[in-house]
């Protein structure tokens, strides 16, 4: 399902004292089975910006067209709920969401919500546990006896449980290790492409967005302020700088690395692996 | 979804009234709550509703904000008022409708009992509006200080209302996340039969105890890891300063209380 938001603007607490602009004049285009990163700085109204795509917040302006169905500030809360049966979200900490006796249970809870056939439930259960990594075991044990990582990995089968084909991920991989970090990002990257899913990424690595993404778009203060493919937003770092965001690790590199060496590589380096391959191929022509 | 609630929530400002002295504040308040009961007619009520009222224009709390916080007790005023209305049977009757006499005392009866909650809500929302939470429970610690001697643990008392206090918009925040996180998942609270919304509730109350027992576990490390050991020996930042206004606002409460004395009808 294609996404487009036009004109959205939301505030928070309207017509009190405490009102708050949180998205202004957004405009953004999402295409079926597209990665789109969503970068920005503190408080640029990322985390917003995603509740207005599966009908949690409803635009106070402007508005945010899923499928076939257009949101706007006047849409009944029924719709909405079609809605949600086709775009999942893993919020940033999802474990906070698991409250079932068991984790079987837990993750059945989404499915069965939306009209799926409880032994149906249980086999996406069963499946999600080993795609997750999870011992086989944990189906009948609570929640709240596994470790930080496992739970995570309950939370997000939880989602995913539904078979959404919007997927959305509001920096899924806070606080986990470095190793449960990579596992994570691969899985959800491998989802992606098998699954023909629609992915919305919202983060604060530059190296994931790099690494995953197909598009991305950059918001600060309330407003999109760039959009494009990784290779074109990261090779603008002055203008990255006024939105207070960095470069990914292997581009910063890459910069130092054409100081020192006086001549620019062919390629923008996205990851590690293109980094490497590009500094071989500009020894070799080095040498000859 | 629940930014709406204002009920115990703090809005700064410069106005006469947020410049008060906690205690001053607290102890007017206290004394108020009492002397609203000294009201009895007309006049009486008139007054109290009428210094109310000055008093949300001094503190420069725009009136619609408020009365938009308290649409959840006006059920309760409502309620009140339908209920002497219809039951209070003194003087002569106003309207008969064959199933249903209502009396001239009842209406007054019900105007009066309405004033007096109005009153009093109005006053209490005025206070936490304009007093930060922790000048509260500060300003309330040192006025119950003398029954320490009696034993009783002020110190703690306080702390534990600075603590809840402080925890309400976080928990707050909390459920709101939780619903979210749930409503994604196609929980769904508005509708169904009763019994299904009772059950639709369970998937955010489990979390959110979760959450706040893990969050008292965590404060307390963090308390005792800073070397608390309770009130004794602890002095404090932030001084409590009475000032001549603060006597002004007792002077003035005196003035209240003599008009009302003077002008309650005998009974």
């Amino acid at each position: 399902m294609d996404i487009s938001l036009q004109q959205v603007g939301y505030s928070y607490a309207l017509g009190t004292p405490f009102e708050k602009r949180a998205l202004k004049e957004v405009n953004a285009s999402i295409k079926s089975g597209s990665y789109t990163a969503v970068i920005g700085h503190t408080g640029s109204g990322k985390s917003t910006l995603l509740l207005h795509l599966n009908g949690l917040l409803k635009p106070s302006e402007g508005t945010v067209r899923i499928g076939d169905v257009n949101i706007t500030a006047s849409t009944k809360a029924k719709e909405l709920k079609e809605i949600r049966k086709h775009v999942g979200i893993v919020f940033q900490f999802p474990e906070h969401q698991l409250f079932e006796e068991t984790v079987e249970k837990d993750i059945m809870f989404g499915p069965m919500n939306f009209g799926v056939p409880a032994e149906e439930a249980k086999r996406r259960a069963h499946e999600l546990i080993k795609l997750l990594g999870l011992p086989e075991d944990v189906a009948q044990k609570s929640p709240f006896d596994l470790s930080g990582g496992q739970m995570r990995r309950v939370a997000i089968a939880g989602v995913l449980a539904f078979k959404p084909s919007i997927l959305i991920l509001d920096e899924p991989t806070a606080g986990l290790d470095p190793r449960g970090r990579k596992e994570i990002m691969e899985l959800f990257n491998k989802l992606h492409e098998e699954e023909g899913l629609t992915t919305i990424l919202v983060t604060h690595s530059m190296e994931d967005a790099a690494r995953y993404a197909d598009q991305i778009l950059v918001m600060h203060e309330g407003r999109s302020v760039m959009a494009g493919t990784p290779a074109d937003v990261f090779s603008d770092a002055e203008r990255l700088k006024t939105f207070r965001l960095g470069l990914p690790r292997s581009v910063a590199f890459q910069r130092d690395f054409e100081k020192l060496i006086g001549q620019p590589l062919d390629k923008l380096a996205l990851t590690e692996e293109q980094l490497a391959f590009e500094i071989a191929a500009a020894l070799k022509d080095g040498e000859r | 979804m629940l930014e709406k609630m204002i009920f115990g929530r703090y809005v700064p400002g410069d106005s006469f009234v947020h410049k008060l002295d906690p205690r001053s504040k607290l102890l007017f308040v206290f004394l108020f709550i009492i002397a609203v009961f000294m009201a009895n007619n007309t006049i009486t009520y008139a007054l109290l509703l009428g210094f109310t009222l000055l008093v949300i224009f001094i503190s420069r709390i725009r009136l619609y904000f408020l009365l938009n916080g308290l649409k959840p007790i006006l059920f309760l005023i409502i309620f009140t008022f339908l209920m002497h209305f219809i039951f209070t049977k003194e003087g002569p009757v106003l309207v008969d409708l064959k199933f249903l006499k209502i009396h001239e005392e009842g209406v007054r009866q019900g105007i009066f009992i309405s004033i007096r909650f109005l009153v009093l809500v109005l006053m209490t929302t005025i206070l936490t509006l304009t007093t930060s939470p922790i000048s509260i429970t500060d300003g309330m610690e040192t006025l119950l200080n003398p029954l320490k001697r009696i034993k009783v643990p002020v110190h703690e008392l306080a702390l534990m209302m600075s603590i809840s206090l402080r925890f309400i918009p976080t928990l707050m925040d909390e459920t709101d996340k939780i619903l979210k996180a749930q409503l994604a998942r196609g929980s769904d609270l508005t509708s169904g039969t009763i019994k299904e919304r009772i059950r639709a509730v369970v998937p955010l109350l489990v979390p959110l105890f979760v959450s706040a027992f893990k969050r008292a576990e965590d404060l307390a490390i963090a308390m005792e890891v800073r070397g608390y050991r309770g009130g004794e020996g602890r002095t404090r930042y932030r001084q409590l300063n009475w000032q001549g206004r603060d006597t002004l606002v007792i002077i003035i409460f005196l003035v209240l209380v003599t008009a009302l004395v003077w002008l309650r009808g005998g009974s």
